[in-house]
């Protein structure tokens, strides 16, 4: 299969096109702004659309109308966009609309920085608008992954009638790497999906009342409103048993284990490989999905053997501490590794924590 | 085996470019693993432009890595800036059109190349950094010259006029690096 | 016996109006259900309802729809009718939610020249929350957030939002109309109709703004509110044609 080097941002926006997307919307911020611009080149080769809106909370609507009509679509921006995206995406997971965006996350809080950072987590996997609601969170680390994700988002969102996030560092939203990329969705494989959307979808039914296409975002009645909540819960839980995912190495014999997600995974990763060519006892876990997150993984380890863990997160405070934390609940102690503002996580910042750990 | 190169300069001198032609390269003729990470000053034009590149082997951990095998200054700011992050037996490359500092350090093979020079003689201030990227791969030989040339006129042949130009600026680049290498 | 008189299709058969007494929503929902029906539209139609009393829109039609977020409805049916362009598409939003909260995407959208049509309820105040002042609240007007009435230095001035679109390239037609006697009513439902087939001939944005009174909020009669209405109301906001391109 033929590799193409491609910058993180595009790649996304061209496999979003390939799982046939074909309604983006989106307003300026750095350092995502190749996802709208790409778009904005691509959308009319596959006959789709592609707006600047003029805000985000335009944007996310406009998704929200569209999505509302059947058709796959994107919205992206990066934290700050992201924070007034919130209203839009509770509104898509009140009404149970499929969608997909991303953050191309940057430091913060506020304006923040326009660097790389991993300072959005706990609003992207526990609250990213008012209401409780969950979504699926993917956390690449690769451009590849970012790919393979951005593919998985569409079918997830469609499946659960979910909004889907894919929390993107700013490193791998600018970076490029080869990536294979997934065929192009037919014409025919397009219809057929907004056909199974079609009971739903608000574009005009044959007259009948009790199947219109009705969009709610709420409901008035509390006993209605309460049920639908119930029923997305039980979807919630769903994915804790289905669709975690999560990649470990040398748990087998760890005394010293990392977690990190994304961009720090990849860094910590690499520092991981060299100790244990020292033929050091470390190890590592990664979560793919941050929502769902590993908590069993987590859970599951042997506390006999294993003394310490280290999260290591582009965020200060650190924030995926609090899951880690939970799942490990007490039974080790847990140490951070930590940049924050737009600063990258260095290697040899990760090789120095595991080192002194190591004694 | 494992390569880091810096390449950095001012916005506008294709340092860019020269980081993204090395990448494409690896990526089209070998099977290794290759990352370009850009970072850019918040200016559109005129700041400060340097890229990552990495070409591993093995999966790559960091994209930037916390020491360099080779770096490329293409101005003096750089040059100060960059230096250190040079491991000791690493490659500095520098425009010495440009760059006049003193080089504050004996632990280096340093290739100076008069990029800005050469490139305003064959008429296309343009053409500085694929003189300079000639000079990278005729020293240091990472990927062969004529899989480099390739991607070159690949990427930037569009307008047919620029192929001999690119090829050319190319061609004395390799020359310089491999008489540096000899 | 002669059926001179029946329901629209547009309205769903098993309910009565909840709306206050004296509010016009009921009338010019009843009027965009009998344009889409004696346009064949019905199964076509999507409603997007603002949030507030023109929200309640949903318990009534009998067709599709969906709920925007308060201000957003201009934004959410931009990107429905891009998706479903062979749909009939309108907002249905108060003062507050078009020309408060959701200035920047109605003058967005409009701008576009997006091919939807926005049912603009104008009576000058917010209903559902209870009475607060609105940018189309008039000077001198009481609300329950300006006790002493709206005062221009402080508040500003109120806002006619069909004049401010007219100063725009895109739009295609914008009318403002009203609910208070026959004659109106009639000339409201052709202003509605005549939006909706611009739309579907594909002549981009259009907008009816109709002027209604809100006797709950005003806190007058229901009759002496249609006095206000025509006195004070159309006094500030002239009904007309603003713009017809045709």
């Amino acid at each position: 299969m033929e590799r193409i080097f491609m910058k993180g941002c595009e790649a996304i926006a061209e496999t979003a096109v390939r799982a046939g997307c074909r309604f983006f919307a989106g307003y300026p911020i750095t350092p995502q702004n190749e996802i709208p611009e790409y778009f904005s080149r691509r959308m009319p080769e596959v006959g789709g659309t592609f707006i600047q809106g003029e805000s985000e909370l335009a944007s996310v609507n406009m998704v929200y109308g569209a999505a509302s009509a059947g058709v796959r679509s994107m919205t992206s921006s990066s934290s700050p966009g992201i924070s007034l995206k919130s209203e839009g995406i509770s509104y898509c997971a009140s009404a149970r609309i499929p969608m997909v965006y991303v953050n191309v996350s940057r430091g913060g809080p506020g304006v923040g920085s326009i660097q790389p950072a991993q300072m959005d987590y706990l609003q992207a996997t526990k609250a990213s608008g008012n209401g409780g609601f969950q979504m699926m969170v993917f956390a690449p680390a690769t451009v590849q992954e970012a790919v393979d994700m951005t593919w998985l988002a569409f079918d997830c969102a469609d499946r659960d009638r979910n909004p889907v996030l894919i929390l993107c560092d700013g490193v791998i939203g600018t970076m490029m790497e080869p990536v294979q990329l997934p065929e192009l969705k037919s014409d025919v494989e397009l219809a057929a999906i907004r056909e199974s959307k079609r009971s739903w979808a608000a574009v005009g039914h044959k007259l009948d009342y009790n199947n219109r296409g009705w969009i709610q975002p709420g409901n008035w009645s509390t006993a209605v409103l309460q049920h639908q909540n119930e029923e997305a819960a039980a979807l919630y839980a769903s994915w804790q048993k289905n669709d975690v995912q999560v990649e470990t190495c040398y748990l087998d014999d760890a005394q010293l284990v990392v977690v990190a997600y994304g961009i720090s995974a990849r860094v910590s990763r690499s520092v991981v490989e060299d100790l244990r060519a020292q033929g050091k006892k470390v190890g590592m876990i990664r979560p793919r999905t941050l929502h769902p997150f590993p908590y069993e993984t987590i859970a599951a380890l042997d506390y006999g053997r294993v003394k310490r863990l280290l999260t290591v997160e582009m965020s200060i405070p650190a924030q995926m501490l609090q899951d880690v934390e939970l799942a490990v609940q007490g039974r080790c102690p847990v140490d951070t590794c930590l940049a924050s503002g737009g600063n990258l996580i260095r290697k040899q910042q990760v090789r120095a924590a595991l080192e002194k750990r190591l004694g | 085996m494992e390569t880091n190169l810096l390449v950095a300069g001012f916005g506008g001198q294709g340092v860019m470019m020269l980081g993204k032609l090395i990448s494409y390269a690896a990526c089209d003729n070998s099977d290794k693993k290759i990352t370009f990470f850009p970072s850019y000053g918040a200016e559109q034009r005129g700041g400060t432009a340097n890229c990552y590149v990495v070409i591993s082997d093995d999966d790559i951990g960091a994209p930037v890595g916390d020491r360099m095998d080779d770096l490329i200054v293409m101005n003096g700011p750089s040059l100060q800036r960059f230096l250190p992050l040079l491991r000791p037996g690493g490659n500095l490359f520098i425009n010495s059109s440009v760059v006049k500092e003193q080089i504050a350090r004996d632990d280096l093979h340093v290739v100076a190349a008069p990029v800005t020079e050469l490139a305003l003689e064959m008429g296309n201030a343009k053409v500085l950094n694929v003189i300079m990227l000639g000079v990278y791969i005729g020293y240091t030989e990472v990927l062969g010259a004529d899989l480099v040339e390739q991607t070159i006129l690949q990427k930037l042949g569009k307008k047919q006029a620029l192929i001999p130009l690119n090829k050319e600026a190319f061609a004395r680049g390799i020359a310089i690096g491999e008489a540096a290498r000899a | 016996m002669e059926k001179i008189y029946t329901r629209t299709a547009g309205i769903r058969p098993d309910v009565i109006s909840g709306f206050c007494p004296g509010c016009m929503h009921s009338t010019v929902i009843k009027l965009i259900g009998e344009v889409l029906e004696e346009l064949n539209l019905l199964d076509r139609a999507v409603g997007v309802l603002g949030i507030g009393c023109c929200g309640l829109h949903m318990e009534y039609m009998s067709y599709d729809n969906t709920t925007a977020p308060h201000g957003r409805a201009c934004a959410v049916a931009s990107g429905l009718k891009r998706a479903a362009p062979e749909s009939l598409v309108y907002t249905y939003q108060g003062d507050g939610d078009f020309a408060s909260i959701g200035l920047g995407e109605s003058m967005s959208a409009a701008n576009r020249g997006e091919n939807f049509t926005v049912i603009f309820i104008n009576n000058g105040i917010y209903g559902m929350t209870g009475g607060q002042l609105a940018p189309t609240t008039l000077l001198g007007m009481k609300s329950s957030t300006t006790p002493n009435g709206r005062i221009a230095e402080e508040h500003g001035y109120p806002m006619h939002m069909c004049e401010i679109l007219d100063q725009l390239t895109a739009p295609h037609y914008l009318e403002r109309t009203s609910c208070n006697t026959p004659q109106n009513t009639l000339r409201t439902k052709t202003a509605i109709r005549k939006a909706f087939q611009y739309q579907m001939e594909g002549k981009g944005f259009s907008m009816v703004e109709v002027i209604t009174s809100c006797p709950t909020n005003w806190g007058m009669s229901e009759l002496k509110a249609l006095d206000f209405l025509e006195e004070k109301m159309f006094t500030e906001y002239p009904l007309g044609v603003i713009r017809d391109r045709g």
